[in-house]
């Protein structure tokens, strides 16, 4: 499959992102029914049909080298989205190898990594990188391990260490979060970072997820699908940037829903780390307009009705009170009533 | 969910010492094995006449060595057949399969110090720990106990990774760990990891406790063997299956023997992720593992079935 980036599309100021047909196409629409509510929705993060966004282990798609380009920015602005302890350079080294091996093994044409003992050879295509050095050596590298890596694989990322029966967030590269705070979390416990998420715990889904994750295997990652909205198809919404973004809230009218307002899907995966027993999270996000997903009537009759039904407190949670109402109205005129069938597929 | 397998060929068998065998095992795919972390497991499964039998043994040798993977194997007086077959019936070019690594026992990172203690076969986590620490320049020591100068295996290997710092304890020459000694006026920072016999695993945790340790710095790892014992009958909810599980086969072997697919990974008691919910008990539940709480086992809801069983009566899950 050949990618046709779109590298000057732009995340901030213009906001010229968009999505072409088969972007579209293959947007993980998380809805299966017309209501939603939180479960441990995990399931193994196994080669997913051909071109859809589960073929690989990451996801490498049109935005790729926009988004590269945006996270450098942020990254410029604001060095403490790139975060790591020091007794986690082990898990750097086991996130640095597991990326570019399955970039490499996946995207062949744009990636390639060949090794002579310790001594690795790197060359990424798109964004014109050729890079020789020796694994586990920090001091080959133009910055350390897992900041290199990160800066070239589509997604946020977070690496967690494990001890205590427990999982704490020790490592983080984050620049498209859905309003929160790598600096806030960093060292928390996987109890302590979903302390504010409403409703869940008192469904007792983060104690079973977490008893899950702690025994997660070694090649058996997993995954589950997120979402919130977005206004303005904006990757860094991050609180630290607040006073950037969070106007636009109010910024929505019935005119302009199409255009600005965006469902915003995380493609969460979590894989067992080998040297270090810890574990990567990386979280994959993908941006469509509401006029993205009115050119396939299901998902906007489903999103319709999923939005209609939503308790209070996740809507205020993922903060779309402000703007909840105008796009109901809007989806409203795609939703026929027509009884849908389970699932998820345009 | 059961474990991912990858088949091996046993590539060399060593006898190391009276009723101790070492394996090394190497892919016949011809990939390197995975890394893996200082303080993980395999489990192997077994081809012995009529059923799969499946033991978890720890990976000694080095973590990075990709081509090779070692463990250790202590047979067993009371073997239901495990280690009696990788002592009498295994040889040089066998192929058999094993599970991808997993870890129960990994070293704490932001530990300052590390003591790590083997007691006789318990060495072989200990190895691999100890070389994870010596590659990351850590502060540790090693106390080694074991019965007879001869039992002392792989030190040697110890002595080579942090020489001077290896202690030995010889119960031949009456030598033996004072774990409140040994425990006794530690820094703040020290971490305690310990793998041997389950009264030595319990004296040092009771000593640590007494000591004021806090039980998160206090790691022990061990593996209990299937015991066997009476006859019951077992009710399956889901999958409708009726049938008796007899006294050499553990629960969990009964329940794969239907050719009911149920989840496991350590299949010693520690892991957790057998853990099956009990609907009915009719008879007295035997828990053997190291997994539940006592709340958990008061409850009498939940069951164990790589090494716990129902004494009389019938067993109904919900699987």
């Amino acid at each position: 499959m050949t990618i046709a980036f779109k590298p000057d599309e732009t995340f901030r100021g213009t906001y010229t992102y968009r999505n072409s047909p088969q972007a579209i196409k293959r947007f993980p629409f998380p809805f299966h029914q017309d209501q939603y509510m939180y479960s441990v929705n995990m399931e193994p993060h196994t080669k997913g049909p051909e071109g859809s966004v589960f073929e690989n282990a990451f996801d490498i798609d049109e935005h790729y080298i926009a988004e590269m380009r945006d996270r450098a920015i942020t990254l410029e602005r604001d060095p403490g989205r790139c975060v790591s302890l020091p007794h986690m350079m082990d898990a750097e080294w086991d996130t640095l190898e597991l990326i570019m091996e399955s970039l490499s093994r996946d995207y062949p044409e744009l990636f390639t990594l060949t090794k002579d003992g310790e001594r690795w050879h790197w060359v990424n295509k798109p964004l014109g990188i050729d890079q020789t050095f020796t694994f586990g050596d920090a001091a080959t590298l133009p910055c350390p391990p897992f900041e290199y890596i990160g800066r070239q694989c589509q997604g946020d990322f977070v690496i967690m260490d494990q001890r205590d029966n427990n999982l704490f967030a020790d490592s983080g590269m984050i620049t498209s979060q859905a309003d929160w705070s790598l600096m806030f979390d960093a060292g928390m416990s996987f109890m302590e970072w979903h302390g504010p998420v409403p409703l869940a715990h008192e469904l007792g889904v983060f104690d079973r997820a977490l008893k899950y994750l702690l025994m997660l295997q070694q090649s058996r990652p997993v995954r589950r699908l997120n979402w919130t909205m977005t206004i303005n198809p904006r990757l860094d919404t991050s609180p630290e940037t607040y006073p950037e973004w969070g106007p636009d809230r109010a910024s929505v009218t019935p005119d302009n829903v199409g255009d600005k307002v965006h469902l915003r899907v995380e493609l969460q995966a979590l894989f067992r780390l080998p040297r270090s027993n810890g574990m990567l999270f990386s979280i994959r996000g993908y941006l469509a307009s509401m006029n993205d997903l009115a050119t396939h009537p299901r998902w906007a009759k489903r999103f319709h009705r999923v939005l209609s039904t939503l308790p209070n407190e996740l809507a205020e949670y993922k903060g779309l009170v402000r703007y909840k109402p105008t796009t109901i109205e809007w989806l409203s005129k795609f939703d026929d009533g027509e009884v849908l069938p389970g699932g998820t597929q345009p | 969910m059961s474990s991912a397998s990858l088949n091996v060929e046993i590539r060399r068998i060593r006898d190391l010492a009276p009723g101790i065998r070492e394996f090394s095992l190497s892919r016949t795919d011809g990939d390197d094995f995975p890394i893996y972390s200082g303080g993980s497991h395999i489990v192997l499964s077994l081809p012995l006449s009529d059923r799969p039998h499946r033991n978890p043994y720890s990976l000694l040798g080095d973590p990075t060595d990709r081509k090779t993977w070692r463990v250790a194997v202590r047979k067993q007086e009371d073997s239901r057949g495990g280690s009696r077959w990788l002592h009498e019936q295994a040889r040089e070019g066998m192929r058999i399969d094993i599970s991808a690594p997993v870890n129960l026992f990994s070293l704490n990172r932001l530990g300052r110090r590390h003591i790590l203690v083997a007691g006789g076969i318990g060495i072989t986590p200990i190895l691999s720990q100890a070389r994870e620490l010596a590659r990351l320049g850590a502060d540790f020591e090693v106390h080694y106990a074991y019965r007879a100068p001869e039992y002392g295996v792989f030190v040697d290997e110890l002595e080579a990774l942090a020489p001077g710092r290896i202690h030995h304890y010889v119960q031949s020459r009456r030598e033996q760990i004072e774990f409140s000694s040994l425990l006794a006026g530690r820094p703040l920072g020290t971490h305690f990891y310990i793998c041997g016999p389950g009264g030595m695993v319990a004296a040092s945790m009771n000593a640590g406790k007494a000591l004021g340790w806090p039980e998160s710095h206090l790691h022990s790892e061990q593996f209990l063997a299937p015991t066997g014992g009476e006859p019951f009958d077992v009710q399956l909810t889901l999958s409708g299956k009726a049938f008796t599980v007899p006294s050499d086969l553990s629960l969990l072997e009964a329940i794969e023997q239907q050719g009911v697919d149920a989840p496991y990974l350590c299949r010693g008691g520690a892991c957790g992720q057998c853990e099956l919910e009990v609907v009915d008990a009719s008879g007295e539940l035997i828990h053997h593992d190291l997994y539940l709480s006592a709340e958990e086992r008061a409850s009498g809801k939940k069951i164990m079935p790589c090494v716990s069983r129902l004494k009389g009566g019938c067993l109904t899950l919900n699987l």
